[in-house]
């Protein structure tokens, strides 16, 4: 099972430059699990205390996935997983 | 530094006003790696408050999602501040995430004048913000290209 995931040119030193990412995974949770195994630190930058950070969006075939479950959000085979941070300050 | 048309400037400046007294924030995409802004797209404020901006996370992908095709990347992202000076504050610092991007900062709280008039001073500043350290840059606007007919 292969998921396809955007990664934002600010987590890009977590996968050596590279602009998009297999991982797998059934929901988001594991799939940010797998992320983390293969790139170390990234895991952290996704979230805080367990929950999605709230600055990150994280987009699964375009739905942001805070509509469809957060973190409990269900993947298939096949998804695009998008990440972005925020465009957000003060 | 920052290089950018005096068109696209008058368009950010005139956003931050019109939007007055909320916050006004947007982009100007341009070619990856060309660090030319030239494409103005002004966002919607999602937080519609004087003291916080957010791009709408649906339309942010939007965006994003139209650069990738077109080969661009943020240039700039800009917001306006409504009462404080144009320098980024502890959140924007906290939050910026290109690194490659302008930061440009406006702030409107000198353009509105008693007697109804918004033509007072408008300040308009630019910075680099990697690994939270800001660096501010000059500005130098350019004539605007006109296209003439071939």
């Amino acid at each position: 099972m292969a998921i396809e995931v955007r990664i934002p040119t600010i987590l890009r030193t977590y996968t050596n430059g590279e602009k998009a990412v297999n991982a797998e995974g059934a929901t988001l949770s594991a799939l940010i699990a797998d992320l983390e195994a293969n790139h170390p630190g990234i895991g952290d930058r996704l979230l805080d205390d367990g929950d999605l950070r709230r600055f990150v969006n994280v987009y699964v075939n375009d739905e942001d996935v805070r509509f469809i479950g957060g973190l409990e959000a269900a993947l298939n085979d096949g998804d695009q997983v998008v990440v972005l941070p925020a465009v957000a300050g003060g | 530094m920052l290089t950018i048309d005096q068109a696209t400037y008058d368009a950010i400046v005139a956003h931050a006003k019109r939007d007055h007294p909320d916050e006004a924030c947007g982009i100007v995409a341009g070619p990856e790696g060309s660090d030319r802004p030239v494409r103005h797209v002004e966002m919607v404020n999602a937080a519609g408050s004087p003291t916080f901006y957010e791009f709408d996370s649906t339309e942010l992908l939007a965006l994003y999602k139209q650069m990738w095709d077109n080969d661009e990347e943020p240039v700039v992202v800009y917001h306006s501040h409504t009462a404080t000076e144009a320098y980024p504050s502890r959140t924007d610092i906290g939050l910026a995430s290109e690194p490659n991007a302008h930061y440009v900062l406006v702030s409107t709280r000198d353009c509105f004048t008693a007697d109804g008039n918004n033509d007072g001073p408008v300040e308009f500043r630019s910075y680099r913000i990697i690994d939270g350290e800001v660096t501010e840059e000059e500005v130098t606007v350019t004539p605007t290209e006109t296209r003439h007919p071939a």
